[in-house]
């Protein structure tokens, strides 16, 4: 569902003392390492961990992490599902973390082992897709919006309208290649909630959709962000992290959240079943949820950071940067997406078939 | 023919391998994935084999049938579009001289050492509204405006006010120049093997009995080439058919190929059976499509013996 494979670090102005993230984390457990060699299997997105956070981990732990990359929620979910080929730690966002709590493809967390779990905002805590998190901890989160272009549109496109129901952009709009996340927004504009599961609404969503096809430029799977970088588009629905890359290269691109809201985002840390160096996985979890070691993930990658204590040491111009951190009212209006069974997702892709065969 | 009965070892060793790696990387995974279409999704992860055809049912829905049948247009233009490029081509290598020969079969298979994601994103920035093809196309319109107003033309405006670039990427025709671009070589190759063994004095004669250079291609080059445009049309046509990544990335909102939904069917839609079966309802169509051409070449040639 979700697809960063193009997530690229646009601000490379790294945290100066990278050394002193490492001298800094004191904290990690040392119970049972004997026992599992020093390595670790790293499963995550694109471009999704600090420059040099491997390498500090491997300075305090001796540990080394190998990472492996995936493009989307369902190539992840696909590689797990028959089986754990041998990862420790994987990257799964709520929805999909959701799903493989009740495949239980996920193995329980030990909190004793993550001390760093005092760091966490409390509100992320006890989401619903994992209460208590017992499976998951928060990475990073984040909002899908309207990525746009100042000079070409008029004013701030504060209605999913402009995508979704007029004419008005015609041939200068992009929609996410997401299925269910199209659909989910659509629910959005429509006054009904994210997750509605009605056939006949979301039979509406997409005759809307269908309608609205002529002029809508394409549904880009992974880079809406490099079509409204490159002009081929003006008005791009996108992730907040992907349109805050090509914020940084062009001033004239803008982020918004649309008065309707949109989707709130979580990408969690995980140690799927048959992970083969548990341990090793619970010192890693702990070790990017440390402060320091966490604000210079954040920093590098520009997404936002549930870890209370690592934004309280970052930078002003991160901490206030709206497409980052949106203001509560924003937040109010947006839903995450939960899992709703098998035939739910076989309904949304019947209707995704349709919009694209109409 | 029988040698291989005299030299049983000979043969076994070198026929054992290649059947090996056929069955064990070929059939069994095929065939695991046709007992899955006979399969029941129980839950996320669970499928259970109950002979069902409720996959295959589903499969027949004319929804589904639409997109198969719009597949098999995308591959079948691109298929001809091929073929009326290809076949100068090939002519083009056969008729040249011996040392260039080498040297431009190579041209032509180049595009293979790239990666097929590399050429296909190279593409969009050949084709997009800011790409090369717009910006020569902007160049030469204001080459023509600076003539315009050197002949003291430039007030009129004849080539339209500003520039308007083509809309070149993200539609249909975008995933035919895509497909075109990708399996050219697939025609090529096989047009040249037919016609490299083509014996050139048949053309002389043909020339020096009076036929004009169309009547001697139509009637004794094409004939004699059929063998490599039949096998490059099936080479060009049943990947063709079975693209996903050209529909989606160069494709807009109506651009959806059959094996677009095939591989949601096992990503996104988690529904491992039913993307089994539209797999296979689409080799069997393919089966009979190249079955039916067989049938009708046969006959063909019969009436043509008669």
């Amino acid at each position: 569902m979700v697809d960063k494979s193009t997530r690229r670090a646009t601000r490379r102005s790294f945290l100066a003392g990278s050394g002193a993230v490492a001298a800094g984390v004191t904290l990690l457990p040392k119970l049972g390492w004997g026992a599992e060699e020093k390595k670790l299997n790293f499963y995550n997105w694109d471009t999704y961990i600090g420059e040099n956070t491997l390498a500090d981990f491997k300075g305090v732990t001796g540990i080394d992490v190998t990472m492996d990359l995936f493009a989307d929620n369902d190539e992840l979910f696909a590689k797990l599902r028959e089986g754990n080929p041998g990862y420790d730690v994987i990257v799964p966002t709520n929805d999909y973390t959701e799903r493989m709590i009740t495949a239980k493809m996920l193995m329980p967390l030990d909190h004793s082992k993550i001390p760093n779990i005092a760091n966490i905002s409390k509100p992320f805590m006890d989401p619903k897709f994992d209460p208590g998190r017992k499976y998951s901890l928060p990475y990073m989160w984040g909002t899908v919006g309207i990525g746009y272009r100042k000079s070409r549109v008029d004013g701030v496109p504060n209605s999913w309208k402009a995508l979704y129901d007029s004419d008005k952009y015609s041939g200068r709009i992009a929609l996410l290649g997401a299925s269910q996340t199209v659909l989910q927004i659509g629910c959005k504009y429509l006054g009904w909630p994210l997750n509605e599961a009605d056939p006949a609404k979301l039979e509406k969503v997409a005759e809307m959709l269908i309608k609205q096809k002529r002029h809508i430029k394409t549904f880009a799977d992974d880079n809406g962000q490099d079509l409204l970088l490159s002009g081929e588009v003006d008005l791009a629905m996108e992730w907040n992290g992907d349109i805050l890359q090509v914020m940084a290269e062009d001033k004239d691109i803008s982020y918004v959240v649309p008065d309707e809201g949109g989707l709130l985002w979580e990408d969690t840390l995980a140690i799927p079943n048959g992970a083969p160096h548990p341990e090793n996985a619970h010192a890693f979890i702990n070790f990017i949820l440390d402060a320091k070691a966490g604000a210079a993930i954040a920093d590098f990658i520009q997404y936002a950071t549930p870890n209370a204590a690592a934004k309280a040491i970052m930078k002003p111009e991160y901490t206030g940067n709206p497409a980052i951190f949106p203001s509560d009212e924003v937040i109010a209006r947006c839903e995450p997406a939960v899992y709703q069974g098998t035939e739910y997702a076989q309904l949304i892709d019947r209707l995704w078939t349709r919009i694209g065969a109409a | 023919m029988e040698s291989w009965r005299r030299n049983p070892l000979v043969f076994w060793m070198v026929g054992l391998p290649p059947t090996a790696w056929l069955l064990l990387f070929f059939l069994l995974p095929l065939g695991l994935i046709w007992i899955l279409s006979f399969a029941e999704l129980r839950g996320l992860l669970d499928m259970e084999v109950t002979g069902t055809l409720d996959n295959y049912a589903r499969a027949l829905d004319p929804l589904y049938l639409q997109i198969f049948a719009k597949s098999f247009l995308f591959a079948a233009i691109t298929t001809v579009v091929s073929l009326v490029f290809g076949f100068p081509v090939a002519l083009a290598i056969v008729f040249a001289p011996p040392r260039w020969r080498a040297l431009l079969l190579l041209l032509v298979i180049l595009p293979f050492w790239t990666n097929l994601l590399i050429r296909t994103y190279a593409l969009i920035a050949v084709l997009r509204t800011r790409g090369f093809v717009n910006f020569t196309l902007e160049w030469l319109w204001d080459q023509g405006n600076t003539v315009l107003a050197l002949l003291g033309l430039g007030s009129y405006q004849l080539l339209g006010e500003r520039f308007e670039p083509l809309e070149l990427l993200y539609n249909n025709t975008a995933v035919v120049i895509g497909l075109v671009y990708v399996h050219l070589p697939f025609m090529v190759l096989p047009l040249y093997a037919s016609l490299e063994k083509l014996d050139r004095s048949l053309i002389e004669a043909a020339l020096d009995l009076g036929a004009s250079q169309v009547r001697a291609m139509r009637t004794i080059v094409v004939p004699l080439a059929l063998p490599g445009i039949v096998s490059g049309s099936i080479l060009v046509f049943i990947p063709a058919l079975g693209s996903f990544l050209t529909p989606d990335l160069l494709g807009g909102t109506d651009s959806q190929m059959i094996a677009n939904v095939i591989e949601r069917q096992f990503k996104s839609a988690n529904d491992w059976p039913f993307g089994a079966a539209l797999s296979f309802l689409l080799m069997y169509l393919t089966f009979a499509a190249l079955a039916l051409r067989a049938l009708y070449g046969r006959r063909a040639a019969r009436r043509g013996a008669a």
